[in-house]
């Protein structure tokens, strides 16, 4: 195959390319993944135990420092004691692929610690309605402000500094204020996530409705439309596919809070799943935790995606994505 | 070609001299009384428009022409009420212009159909803006798709459609609304030779069709002779009033008279009023460049 093809300036591959760069994209994080926990030689800075041999602290399936293995095998052998045995391993906090995988399903099948503690599918629901509330309350302020920013200078200029402002105070600098307000549940684990994504929604939006083509509503004026249907009429349905565009990064900026505002108050939903797992050195839950996220944040956004293709056929820049 | 052999673009026909006479006795549509428009800048005022005086009579078409930079978007910005003037009156049937109205429809010459809306929807934009229900606005609709040839595409998408396509739907969603005059800012600039051909003799046939009064602007002097009455000329640095041409081109108007004597002479004045402007008319940073052209081919690799 021609090499020169796969790169040229700006233009877009094949569909077959398409695809085959796409898999790829996951099977190479994946493949060196797979290099580290199953090759022996490529890091693996441990040992586990499998006969402790004279060292009395040694136990088998323990993990020790190759080094300090080392060690006591130059100690046995000068002692003239039995020699330890072990094999190459790697930290416990990178468990192996298919050990991340087995905890992907025995996640969900096995039931919590504590008594009143919750189930995987139980912390995940949790998070998914943090973040859905979170970027509701969001945009039923931030959409209409920032198309009503884009539209009249004057809303946007007695807006828009303030905002620009606040955008750049980090939400989770908030989180001790929204704990003394609003309690130590859901409330500021909602709030942290509306500031983390109200004041990018209200400029992103803003810059949005400003890039309609003014010609339009130039057109629509010499048609007759008041300044009212202006706005229901043109402005809303023209903007409207590049919103729902924004709409959807928005959710994912929201996700990315996800976490710290769990982290608020009481620990709940996934973050208390992880946390909860980490305290136990179930690392391979941890990850299979990390991906679940991962999977349900590109899963959404994928059928988000596919929905606006379908809800927006007249948008030819939708089609092409 | 000499312009001895030419008739003088100024005598007409009995024909023409008739129409024209029938023309001016009909009713005044549109008026710019000493019309000014200023600019500031950060190099000071510009003066864009200064005092511009014409008269459109009712089911005339008029076609405005001009070097760049001669204000005549500005002027037909100005007419749909799309830009203030500074100074001087619009007056559409003696009535003062205030802001854009459906009494003045304008087709751009960028396509301006709203994209998520269908050719028909597009079409009836217009009448929904100005509450006519929903039964009535797609019956109007309808009838301009059967006029402009495009009812096989009445739930096609904007983006389907070709740019000749798209202006027809412009056409007929500007006259849907019956506007007493349709404002045209170089509707066909965008098109190929081809299309902009069809879509002149398609404008033509509509117009013949319709109480309408139409201000076209264009920079094609074929454009202008083909579709005028009268040719408004407009000079640049301020844009001003040159001279107000009638056309003597007999009508109905038709391709083959672009070679016809009277087309010829008309279109020999408008060069002289056009071409020689051109130099005053070079903007600013044009004038620095310098060519120094140096021959890097063989001697006898001549091409000419």
């Amino acid at each position: 195959m021609n090499i020169s093809s796969w790169f040229v300036v700006r233009r877009e591959l094949s569909q077959n390319k398409r695809t085959i760069l796409g898999i790829c994209s996951f099977l190479l994080p994946l493949l060196i993944w797979f290099m580290v926990s199953y090759v022996p030689f490529v890091w693996h800075p441990m040992m586990r135990i499998n006969k402790p041999g004279g060292v009395d602290y040694f136990q088998i399936g323990m993990l020790v420092d190759k080094e300090v293995f080392a060690e006591e095998m130059d100690n046995m052998k000068s002692a003239k004691q039995a020699l330890p045995e072990g094999a190459p391993a790697n930290p416990i906090y990178l468990p192996a692929p298919v050990d991340v995988a087995k905890a992907l399903y025995t996640g969900f099948t096995t039931p919590p610690e504590q008594k009143d503690g919750q189930w995987l599918h139980q912390s995940l629901w949790h998070s998914i309605k943090i973040i859905f509330s979170g970027f509701f309350l969001s945009s039923i302020i931030g959409v209409p402000l920032g198309i009503l920013c884009g539209t009249y200078s004057a809303i946007s200029r007695l807006n828009e500094p303030f905002v620009e402002f606040f955008r750049y105070l980090p939400a989770p600098a908030f989180g001790a204020l929204a704990v003394a307000i609003l309690g130590i549940y859901d409330g500021p684990k909602i709030a942290i996530i509306v500031i983390g994504t109200l004041f990018q929604q209200i400029l992103i939006i803003a810059n949005t409705t400003r890039k309609l083509d003014y010609a339009l509503i130039e057109a629509a004026m010499t048609l007759g439309a008041n300044r009212f249907k202006l706005l229901f009429h043109v402005i809303l349905p023209g903007i409207l596919p590049d919103l729902y565009r924004d709409q959807r990064i928005l959710l994912g900026w929201a996700w990315t809070y996800l976490i710290i505002a769990e982290l608020i108050g009481t620990t709940s939903g996934i973050t208390w799943f992880i946390t909860q797992q980490a305290r136990y050195q179930h690392f391979d839950r941890v990850y299979a935790a990390i991906i679940i996220i991962g999977l349900l944040g590109l899963g959404g956004d994928l059928i988000l995606a596919l929905l606006g293709k379908k809800i927006f056929r007249w948008d030819r820049p939708a089609n092409k994505e | 070609m000499t312009n001895n052999s030419l008739p003088s673009y100024l005598s007409q026909s009995e024909a023409v001299k008739n129409r024209f006479t029938k023309i001016k006795s009909r009713e005044v549509i549109l008026e710019a009384k000493n019309l000014c428009k200023n600019y500031k800048t950060e190099k000071g005022d510009v003066v864009a428009l200064k005092n511009v005086n014409f008269k459109t009579h009712k089911r005339e078409l008029v076609c405005v022409i001009g070097p760049s930079g001669c204000g005549k978007s500005t002027l037909i910005r100005i007419l749909a009420g799309l830009e203030e003037h500074t100074s001087g009156d619009v007056l559409l049937e003696g009535k003062p212009v205030n802001g854009p109205g459906r009494d003045r429809g304008m087709v751009f010459q960028g396509y301006t159909l709203f994209p998520w809306l269908t050719v028909k929807k597009n079409i009836m934009f217009g009448l929904e803006m100005n509450n006519i229900g929903a039964n009535e606005a797609e019956k109007e609709a309808s009838l301009w798709l059967e006029l402009i040839g495009l009812a096989k595409f009445a739930n096609a998408y904007p983006h389907e459609l070709s740019g000749g396509m798209k202006q027809r739907v412009a056409i007929a969603r500007a006259l849907v609304v019956q506007p007493r005059i349709l404002l045209m800012d170089e509707p066909f600039g965008a098109l190929d030779a081809q299309s902009r051909a069809k879509m002149q003799v398609h404008l033509l046939e509509i117009w013949r069709n319709i109480d309408i009064t139409i201000i076209f602007i264009t920079h094609d002097l074929d454009e202008a002779i083909f579709l005028a009455d009268r040719i408004l000329v407009l000079k640049a640095h301020p844009g001003e009033v040159q001279e107000l041409i009638e056309v003597p081109v007999p009508r109905p108007r038709s391709t083959t008279q672009f070679n016809s004597p009277e087309f010829l002479a008309t279109k020999a004045r408008l060069e002289e009023l056009i071409h020689p402007a051109e130099p005053e008319t070079e903007p600013e940073q044009d004038k620095n460049i310098e060519q120094h052209m140096i021959r890097f081919v063989n001697v006898n690799d001549n091409v000419e």
